[in-house]
């Protein structure tokens, strides 16, 4: 039990995926101007990252014991391809509200790096199926936590006066740079509540 | 002649004038994660060219025979092989650089810049000017991995270079790096470990990208942008978005164009 809750505070701070990993960058520079849709895109993160976890986890164990071992970045690839696809046409299918607000992210995130780069890291630390999952949670929200923080922080720098060269991508990367520095100071949390 | 010099424009347009990294701002992921230290650049710039270089010559070389309905997919295979080809060749090789980049070195398959020029380019450009291409841009972005790694490396952890013996031990180097800190601690100075951390990675790639907006300004080329989705290569999937959608995510409005590259039409032409 300790240590899932540990996954999760790693996740959302002291690992946090965008922040700490630099893992799905992009999104976090492109979408996060407007807070609706920071939170659309990542809403659609945990989902694929949760999805994608549970399904990958037992086609890697079947590859691992067939000595398949090197197909598993091909694999996974394409299983969160189709997957996406597949979550795709039955959200329009069957929950249109949730496919207007969630929908239109959704081919984005196949070329996220941030969900192949979590199962491809539940992989390599040798995680059971639970604590995959955890750590798939823990990842997404930390994603959601990073996209909604800094989409207030660049809601409030709209009105600030820029020095010409940095206006626009510079300061915002100077600005993620700051929020990454605030995050910093969670370092050695899981290991000072005695979770590790 | 004229053929030459416009294959020569294809290859030297991705170091400079289409930067991947500072112009283009694509691969933002690898660019912020590996550049602690300039020969984990490197290593990574050198694995990502050889994708790029083969996903390019296949996919160039197959342009006619991919369906235009599922040539996204078709490239991530053609991509992910070679990824796989790569990482095999560094983990029997390089095994310190494979503990380096760890979970980077599989994540090349998700770099734009990998799908991008196979969309924007090897998809349409025959096989001589799409390897060049693809070698263009992978100097351009090893370039910009290295100086990034430099500036990164040198101020927060007072090296330049160390861990050569561990990128180059295979042919027989044995150099190990420049190391300042004991000449630092002399004078009673220490590096600033913040430049190695996460933040400084923003921080650098910040400011390196505000002295190619100043330069590409003075030289009257167009700002680095942030682009949104404009420029990800899954952009021309979203045809289903609305007009307003698009705008939220910075991509122009629908037009014909757009609707036709969408459909793999420009793509035939």
């Amino acid at each position: 039990m300790k240590f899932y809750i540990a996954l999760l505070v790693m996740g959302l701070l002291t690992q946090n995926f965008v922040l700490a990993k630099f893992l799905g960058i992009c999104p976090f520079l492109g979408v996060s101007k407007k807070l609706g849709t920071a939170v659309g895109m990542s809403s659609a993160v945990v989902v694929v990252m949760l999805i994608s976890t549970a399904a990958t986890y037992p086609i890697n164990n079947f590859l691992q014991s067939h000595d398949l071992g090197y197909l598993q970045t091909i694999v996974c690839i394409l299983v969160i391809a189709a997957l996406v696809q597949m979550v795709e046409i039955i959200l329009k299918k069957f929950m249109p509200p949730l496919y207007n607000a969630l929908g239109i992210y959704l081919p984005l995130i196949t070329t996220n790096c941030a969900v192949l780069g979590v199962v491809l890291l539940n992989f390599d630390n040798g995680y059971t199926f639970g604590q995959s999952m955890i750590n798939s949670l823990g990842g997404g929200l930390g994603f959601m936590l990073a996209m909604v923080l800094f989409a207030g922080v660049r809601q409030k720098m709209e009105t600030c006066d820029i020095p010409e060269s940095l206006k626009g991508l510079p300061i915002t990367l100077i600005a993620a740079s700051l929020v990454s520095l605030s995050f910093v100071g969670f370092t050695g949390i899981v290991e000072g509540m005695g979770l590790m | 002649m004229e053929e030459k010099r416009s294959l020569g424009k294809e290859f030297t347009k991705g170091i400079i004038k289409e930067n991947p990294v500072l112009r283009l701002v694509l691969g933002t992921c690898p660019t912020l994660a590996v550049t602690t230290s300039a020969i984990n650049a490197i290593g990574m710039g050198i694995a990502a060219t050889i994708v790029l270089v083969c996903s390019n010559v296949a996919i160039s070389a197959l342009r006619k025979v991919i369906p235009s309905k599922v040539r996204i997919p078709a490239y991530i295979v053609i991509i992910a092989s070679f990824v796989t080809l790569v990482q095999m060749v560094v983990k029997a090789y390089v095994p310190a650089l494979n503990d380096a980049l760890g979970v980077y070195l599989p994540l090349i398959v998700v770099n734009c810049i990998i799908l991008g020029r196979a969309e924007a380019f090897a998809s349409k450009n025959p096989v001589g000017a799409s390897a060049l291409d693809g070698l263009g841009m992978g100097v351009g972005f090893t370039t910009s991995l290295f100086i990034m790694g430099t500036i990164r490396e040198i101020l927060g952890a007072g090296t330049f270079l160390s861990g050569a013996d561990n990128l180059l031990g295979i042919l027989g180097v044995t150099f190990k790096g420049f190391d300042f800190t004991e000449g630092l601690s002399k004078i009673g100075l220490a590096p600033m470990t913040l430049f190695i951390l996460p933040a400084g990675g923003f921080f650098v790639f910040g400011m390196l990208i505000a002295l190619a907006n100043k330069i590409s300004d003075e030289k009257g080329l167009s700002k680095a942008e942030l682009h949104g989705c404009k420029h990800c290569p899954m952009a021309s999937t979203c045809t289903h978005m609305s007009d307003e959608q698009r705008a939220e995510c910075g991509m122009s409005a629908k037009t014909d164009e757009n609707v036709k590259t969408a459909d793999g039409e420009a793509g035939n032409s």
